[in-house]
């Protein structure tokens, strides 16, 4: 490498920080969303980069779906307070309770969908005109087609046909009343960047993703956590086993890896030998071939 | 697993675009590269397993992984531009896929604006066409470094060298009318997987690299601008806090070339002068910035900087032009064609003036690489050479030495649509 030259992960970097001030600059009242999962907590850590000393100038948001590991709870709780961050969390319970959403039923039940609903009120409620997202092209096939700055109509919808062009490093912010932005500041990502960039930052992580016991129960070929609202059916049968969060969602599409690894250089060293995508174990992707899209055009996530 | 400064956490990281529609195996390429480099999960390939049998295919159908949008995987073509990710040991590649047809100039715009290296295939069958003349034409005009041109289904001509050798000298005669600086060619079955990560054994006579090969071995080092430094001041970072009482420091990314600690520095438009005190990155403090870093600059003397300003080196390089009377050849991307007279917001580096369309020169006819000068109506996918007047002066270069601070966007203002990118003359 030449003398000016940044390796992969600076260049990534230095390409998220710019669209983080650049959506700061930009829009009047921007959001970045926090779900305690490691993409989240790399895009929160590289907006603390991109104002430092300051503070970061948006507060974050938590969709909360009530079936959270109580392991991401308690650590949002903390890196809040421990960088003086301003936390607004919206629940998904308050929209079924509105009769806003409708819960799912059944084994498969997931309020994964349903946090579409709550989180297109809160942005209206609170009036944010950009929503910044820890979404990877790398993670699914719809998104692979998302711009970094992501235009949505007034009821919050994606058009991906007719998306605006992105050149170079300038981004398009404008828009009229009532529309906002999806911001995807780190984009470029990859899986395996992410886990790269957290052992080279020393960034700290919420427990699960390091290997712990747990009572689980396989579902499909897939490990999943058992909790007060999981239905079993007949034949699954709850055991202890040695798991890991490769991905975290909420605790009903959250597949858990069987894994002993216990530091970041063991979660890399199984990343990189891994022959199926960390969505592989999430149950929200396989409903369909177009599953993502289908909840992207309706303003998921 | 080495330590952190060391091995894996250093690759560089390339971003290339390929040009090039599904009848030239456009996708099965790209879907060969992520295979063979095993880029692939076992999960994706059961996904497209299944969907190459519900669409009848009776090969494993690897253009399947590249399709994103449902509409895309039913009508067997690409609609816009996707992104996807593969990393050998030497470095991690960003790849923008972009569809070929003349009705998607615009993406392939886009996807060579922030490309390295764009692969151009040619169909062994069908030799230099059109689309052909229109992907270098895109890539010249793009300004994208390096150009590697892969005959694709040499399988379908016996491989047979004079084939490779015609299509490759057609090609030249193409590129001598261009401005393209570096250019390779490769003779290769995608569908096979010949000489696209492992050299083919039918193809002896072929003494060069593999396609992967020279993704991994091209030298970017001096793609970039090193010599003229520009700063566009991005945010100001005042924290007003306890700790930081008087910090006063400018964000951005540095677009070109490189600048150090105690550098003097000129600050655009108002022309005070300062020097560079620090050059912050959260909580380490560099020695010196360069392109494409994202830091943070604090200067000497307490002088008034905002967004859209420019710091640049007060000796040394060339300074920016000034300027309010721009020429730049534009690409159109909206449907309602691009109004004489008419008034779009325009963004350059940090920067969002308005301007006003004075004329239009010609328009390209980019499949004969001819000019038009009858016909100036500007429309979707064209491409034309106009002059704008700005309401305020900007600080340009052109296109062709610096990407960064020769680039603009028009914006339509009444829809607030991307309607064309431009590129300084």
């Amino acid at each position: 490498m030449d003398k000016y030259q940044i390796n992969h992960l600076k260049e990534l970097e230095a390409e998220s920080i710019f669209v983080i001030r650049e959506v700061a600059a930009q829009f009047e009242n921007p959001v970045m969303l926090f779900s305690g999962g490691k993409d989240s907590i790399v895009m929160f850590y590289l907006a603390l980069k991109a104002f430092y000393p300051a503070k970061v100038p948006f507060p974050l948001m938590h969709i909360d779906t009530g079936h959270n590991f109580q392991e991401t709870l308690d650590y949002r709780d903390k890196l809040m307070e421990s960088t003086g961050t301003k936390c607004i969390v919206r629940y998904v319970q308050d929209s079924i309770d509105k009769g806003r959403a409708t819960e799912e039923t059944g084994y498969n039940a997931s309020r994964n969908k349903l946090q579409t609903v709550t989180l297109l009120d809160a942005i209206e409620e609170l009036k944010f005109d950009a929503a910044m997202g820890g979404g990877r092209r790398d993670e699914e096939k719809a998104r692979a087609k998302e711009r970094f700055f992501s235009h949505r109509d007034e009821f919050g919808q994606w058009d991906p046909k007719n998306q605006r062009p992105e050149l170079w490093n300038l981004f398009n912010g404008n828009k009229n009343m009532g529309e906002h932005f999806r911001v995807f500041p780190i984009s470029n990502w990859t899986e395996m960047d992410v886990w790269q960039y957290i052992y080279m930052e020393d960034i700290e992580l919420p427990s699960l993703y390091y290997t712990h016991q747990r009572e689980v129960f396989e579902r499909d070929g897939v490990i999943m956590a058992t909790a007060p609202f999981m239905k079993l059916r007949e034949n699954e049968k709850p055991k202890i086993m040695s798991v890991r969060c490769r991905t975290i969602g909420d605790i009903t599409c959250t597949g858990l890896t069987l894994s002993t690894a216990n530091s970041l250089e063991d979660i890399i060293l199984e990343v990189a030998s891994s022959r199926v995508t960390e969505r592989g174990g999430r149950a929200d992707d396989k409903r369909s071939d177009a599953a993502m899209e289908d909840r992207k055009k309706e303003g998921y996530f | 697993m080495s330590g952190k400064d060391t091995g894996y956490l250093n690759m560089e990281l390339l971003r290339f675009t390929t040009a090039g529609s599904v009848d030239d195996g456009k996708s099965t390429l790209i879907g060969r590269l992520l295979y063979d480099s095993k880029a692939i999960f076992e999960d994706q390939m059961e996904a497209i397993e299944r969907a190459s049998a519900r669409l009848g295919g009776e090969q494993v159908n690897l253009a399947l992984l590249t399709d994103g949008l449902r509409a895309e995987r039913e009508q067997g073509i690409t609609i816009d531009v996707a992104y996807r990710y593969f990393a050998t040991p030497k470095r991690k590649f960003i790849i923008a896929d972009t569809p070929g047809h003349l009705q998607y100039t615009r993406n392939m715009v886009t996807g060579a604006s922030t490309a390295n290296a764009a692969i151009i295939l040619i169909d062994a069958r069908h030799g230099v066409l059109e689309q052909t003349r229109r992907h270098a034409y895109i890539a010249s005009l793009l300004q994208i470094p390096h150009l590697i041109i892969c005959v694709n289904k040499m399988d379908l001509v016996g491989y047979k060298q004079e084939v490779f050798e015609q299509i490759s000298s057609d090609f030249d005669a193409v590129a001598s009318k261009l401005s393209v600086k570096d250019v390779r060619f490769v003779p290769i079955s995608a569908l096979e997987g010949d000489n696209v990560v492992t050299r083919s054994e039918k193809m002896a006579w072929y003494q060069g690299p593999t396609l992967l090969y020279i993704l991994e071995n091209i030298h970017i080092g001096s793609d970039i601008n090193r010599d003229d430094f520009r700063f566009p001041v991005q945010y100001v970072i005042r924290p007003q806090s306890k700790d930081w009482p008087d910090y006063r420091g400018y964000a951005g990314r540095v677009a070109s070339g490189v600048v150090a600690v105690g550098d003097k520095v000129l600050v655009l438009p108002s022309g005070f002068t300062s020097s560079v005190k620090s050059i912050d990155l959260y909580k380490d403090s560099l020695q010196r910035a360069f392109a494409p870093q994202s830091l943070t600059i604090t200067l000497e003397d307490d002088i008034d900087i905002s967004r859209g300003d420019m710091i640049i080196k007060e000796v040394n390089g060339i300074p920016p032009r000034v300027e309010q009377n721009i020429d730049m050849m534009i690409c159109w991307f909206n449907e309602k064609p691009m109004v004489p007279g008419g008034k779009y917001g325009l963004k350059h580096t940090t920067t969002e003036v308005r301007c006003v369309v004075k004329d239009v020169q010609y328009k390209m006819d980019i499949n004969k690489l001819d000019k038009e000068f009858n016909d100036l109506t500007v429309r979707m996918n064209d491409i034309a050479r106009i002059s704008l007047r700005t309401t305020k002066p900007i600080f340009i270069d052109a296109y062709k030495t610096n990407r960064m601070t020769g680039s603009v966007i028009l914006i339509d203002e009444g829809t607030n649509e991307t309607v064309a990118a431009g590129m300084i003359l």
